[in-house]
């Protein structure tokens, strides 16, 4: 019992879940070309994974889950087959 | 699209974040989504309480939690009783000096069982003693975590597990019993409108004493729909006027867009059945040889819905 710590609290970290980004079958990929940052992308992602500033994504959590594909206005995101992304 | 993305303003919107990536939740839930939203508009200044739901699950593992705000996970029924003791609490600590600054919003976040079925009696009991906290229900409409159960928002004709040859009743309507309590502030909400989320969670946060919002959570493993569906279903719903959008403040209540012109006959609602086709719960109603008739009695009941709701906001 010693050995416990002595606040026993979870802190809020990534990854809490595990590195969910094994869950994906696809991976979305942005074309900065096409994307006109009206950011719907960044506040629908379930996990957060997309940046604001840059609209970047976290790989090692994203879960594939596709709506960012399917809900730009812009077509700018595109679902790739993780065995076809090199 | 189009009205959703009309006048946004998402850049306005904070970068903190509530939920960390990398949460036990499926692929496309809607409660992390939610979730975000909340965060942005409540701030780090909060205190989270949550019953048995998915949303604790999503949490990981110890010494790890996904959520940046202190949680606390109480039994079932307590969502409503467990808020409120912690809202006085910290009132009191505030007025002995225990506590300065400025009081954490105390919020709740809670599914349709622990607040239609389970949690109701302490959540309706601290909305007639006006407690000073935000009861937040994502209404997935089943009892997801645990096998997708039927729930008293489950709707009519839908398959769940203990359903399932479809449901037989009628859902509750949970937002409108609030409504009718003259609570200080309640509302129902989508994730395919997340501004005007955003912008009742914001009013929520501004007004002292008890607030119920009711975000509508369309859950893919649920209702068996595709992980990249969850928006499109929340905005077919609103669209096709299964689930209307509108705010109350005391008992006075103000239908907002677009539910107020679908309502008004001023822009047609969007086909029921697109939204009934996406779900595999509504399937055996697609393959039926009853399905028009079923979807007749599912207009006439969303018709029943918008005419009761238009004569309501004149009281």
């Amino acid at each position: 019992m010693n050995n416990l710590p002595i606040n026993p609290l979870s802190c809020a970290t990534e990854g809490a879940g595990g590195p969910t980004g094994t869950w994906r079958s696809h991976r979305p990929v942005i074309d900065p070309a096409k994307c006109t940052g009206c950011l719907l992308c960044w506040i629908w992602c379930p996990e957060g994974v997309i940046a604001k500033e840059d609209r970047s994504i976290n790989y090692d959590y994203c879960k594939g889950c596709g709506l960012c594909a399917k809900e730009c206005p812009a077509h700018a995101i595109t679902m790739i087959k993780e065995a076809d992304h090199e | 699209m189009s009205d959703t993305i009309k006048n946004v303003k998402l850049a306005d919107m904070p970068a903190y974040e509530l939920v960390k990536a990398g949460t036990g939740g499926c692929a496309g839930c809607p409660s992390p989504m939610g979730l975000r939203i909340v965060g942005k508009a409540l701030g780090p200044n909060s205190i989270m309480v949550m019953t048995p739901s998915c949303a604790v699950a999503s949490i990981g593992v110890m010494p790890k939690s996904c959520y940046d705000v202190p949680v606390l996970n109480v039994c079932f029924a307590s969502a409503g009783a467990s808020a409120a003791g912690i809202s006085m609490s910290l009132d009191a600590q505030l007025k002995n000096g225990a506590l300065s600054g400025e009081k954490p919003t105390v919020f709740t976040w809670v599914g349709d069982g622990g607040t239609y079925d389970i949690g109701f009696q302490g959540i309706s009991a601290a909305a007639e003693r006006n407690d000073d906290f935000i009861h937040f229900c994502y209404n997935n409409e089943a009892y997801s975590n645990t096998g997708v159960q039927r729930s008293g928002a489950t709707p009519k004709y839908a398959v769940t597990t203990t359903t399932p040859a479809g449901k037989e009743s009628q859902k509750k309507n949970v937002p409108l019993l609030m409504l009718e309590q003259r609570i200080a502030y309640v509302a129902t909400a989508s994730l395919a409108y997340p501004l005007d989320f955003y912008r009742k969670v914001q009013k929520a946060k501004s007004i002292q004493g008890f607030k119920y919002i009711e975000l509508h959570a369309p859950c893919g493993p649920g209702w068996k729909f595709a992980s990249s569906d969850t928006v499109e279903l929340a905005r077919l719903a609103v669209k096709s006027g299964a689930w209307l959008l509108w705010e109350g403040e005391h008992g006075k209540l103000t239908l907002n867009a677009p539910t107020k012109q679908l309502a008004e006959g001023k822009m047609p609602c969007a086909e029921l059945e697109e939204y009934l086709k996406l779900q595999g719960r509504f399937a055996h109603i697609m393959k039926s040889t009853e399905k028009a008739a079923a979807i007749e009695a599912m207009k006439s009941e969303i018709r029943r819905e918008m005419d009761f709701m238009l004569g309501r906001e004149k009281l």
